[in-house]
């Protein structure tokens, strides 16, 4: 419990120099203010009438189809590129050349392709997880050790077996490093492209944006902190789920 | 089953370098049903290449292997191979690190599980079956190894110095559990070890290989009845005899070493 107590003690210094007026509420309003703001997020809406719940819903939506798609090509494909060292030598300069593009620079070129709205936020979510997947799971696969292979083939594994029962579970312990690292670029990369618009009308990006327009820095920041506590319990979701499927190594 | 190796010869092509290392050369050996036969050698002699090749993981460059007459050119489940860091799969419980071989087969669960759990007692390990691999002792690892590849009753049993990273108690404990396996399943062993001591106490032939490129030196029978006593006169001449030819082998520098070093010289009274 202790080691809460400096935390605690910066929220009592930043309530008192809020109170005290030596920061001005315009800029950084304060801890009790920014409370004030969530319970008004969640029960006013903003904009008015649109509740907290429901951008966190339509969030939600988008990063998981973007972080579904970008699993379903990065896993498969980072397998391959593992297993077959030639598909890793024809895939190599593709994935390093469009990989330091950051995720954000493609939206205008998403709205031109996608239009604005739940396909190109999607888009731009699997540009940011894909990547992080894909990497992972082809360095799981490398790094499982061949002498496991070996092991396998004394005991007649054929190269199905050997792939099915010694490189993807040997690589898994990688791959969830991906899916933790994917699923945070993820999330971050959701935020922005719901900056730049959205047709929907719902998001917590379009939500702060909303709080920006009309001067409320209290629902900003209460935003920004939803934001961080929804990550914080999606990470610890996939190290839950983690623990349960590999429950020693 | 009868185990021929017939001029066996190995030579490693290196890209980088494009240069060549003749790991074993011209190796004949013939392994009856039954016998206990230790390989000991130099450290890195090849030893575990010539395993490699017997059980089919690796392909010879010369000569060949028969099994029963019939030429090895693939991994196969009629020969097993205990490797010396153990190779067990971290992500499989004791029990499912066992029925592997089965489960490759096709065999079900509850069939296979059985005939594990059968090794498991056997093997003295009860109690463990959910353990995973990292929860385990060396000495119980290796157990779980050996019974991985018992279970597929291979027609012949390969040894690649599999108890060298045990602490010597166990080890001792490990090899008396090895003869007791023996006596009750009559596996036929090739059995790779650097550990003199261990090849006598365990072999009823010990064949001396040389450095690299690796050829057989000698060949000792060792008669004595099981249990055997360690410290016996026996023991001790075998030992002694063995240890000496190993010994004369790490002296004799092989002629590319007395030309490097001839030339080392040369080059230094230059300076």
């Amino acid at each position: 419990m202790w080691r809460y107590l400096p935390v605690l003690l910066l929220l009592c210094l930043w309530e008192v120099l809020c109170l005290l007026g030596t920061v001005p509420n315009y800029v950084l309003p304060s801890p009790v203010e920014i409370m004030e703001g969530l319970g008004a997020l969640l029960t006013t809406g903003m904009p008015p009438g649109r509740l907290l719940h429901n951008h966190i819903l339509y969030s939600l939506y988008r990063v998981a189809w973007g972080f579904s798609i970008a699993c379903a090509l990065g896993i498969p494909l980072g397998l391959l590129m593992g297993w077959f060292p030639l598909f890793h030598r024809v895939l190599s300069p593709i994935v390093e050349l469009i990989r330091p593009i950051p995720p954000l620079a493609w939206i205008p070129i998403a709205i031109v392709w996608l239009g604005i709205g739940m396909r190109s936020a999607a888009f731009i979510i699997f540009l940011g997880a894909f990547f992080p997947v894909l990497l992972s799971t082809a360095s799981g696969v490398l790094s499982v050790s061949p002498i496991l292979i070996d092991a396998a083939r004394t005991l007649n594994a054929n190269q199905k077996d050997i792939f099915l029962k010694v490189l993807v579970p040997g690589s898994l312990p990688s791959i969830f490093v991906g899916l933790r690292v994917g699923m945070g670029v993820a999330w971050m990369t959701l935020v922005a492209a719901e900056f730049s618009g959205v047709k929907e009308g719902y998001g917590l990006g379009f939500m702060i944006m909303t709080a920006r327009d009309i001067q409320r820095p209290d629902q900003i920041v209460a935003g920004m902190l939803v934001i961080g506590v929804i990550g914080l319990i999606v990470d610890w979701l996939f190290r839950a789920w983690e623990a349960r499927l590999r429950p020693c190594v | 089953m009868h185990l021929e190796l017939i001029g066996l010869g190995k030579t490693f092509v290196n890209g980088a370098q494009n240069g060549e290392v003749r790991a074993i050369s011209g190796i004949d050996l013939m392994v009856e049903q039954g016998q206990f036969v230790s390989i000991v050698g130099p450290s890195g002699c090849g030893k575990s290449t010539l395993l490699r090749i017997i059980s089919g993981l690796e392909k010879p460059s010369d000569g060949k292997v028969l099994l029963d007459g019939r030429e090895i050119a693939k991994p196969t489940h009629d020969v097993g191979l205990v490797f010396q860091q153990y190779a067990l799969f971290p992500w499989r419980t004791m029990a499912e690190n066992i029925e592997f071989g089965l489960e490759i087969m096709g065999m079900g669960k509850v069939e296979r599980r059985a005939i594990a759990e059968k090794y498991i007692e056997l093997f003295g390990m009860q109690g463990f079956e959910d353990r995973y691999p990292s929860q385990l002792s060396g000495g119980m690892q290796q157990r779980v190894a050996i019974a991985r590849t018992l279970i597929m009753n291979p027609k012949l049993v390969l040894m690649d110095e599999p108890f060298g990273s045990l602490d010597s108690q166990t080890r001792n404990d490990m090899q008396e559990f090895l003869i007791d396996l023996r006596n009750e399943r009559n596996d036929t062993v090739l059995f790779v070890t650097h550990n003199v001591d261990e090849a006598v106490f365990l072999s009823d032939r010990i064949v001396v290989l040389s450095k690299r490129p690796a050829k057989i030196l000698r060949t000792f029978e060792v008669n004595a009845p099981h249990p055997r006593d360690r410290t016996s006169k026996d023991a001790n001449d075998i030992r002694r005899e063995v240890i000496g030819i190993l010994k004369q082998e790490r002296m004799s520098a092989s002629p590319v070493d007395n030309a490097v070093h001839a030339l080392r010289k040369f080059s230094a009274v230059r300076r």
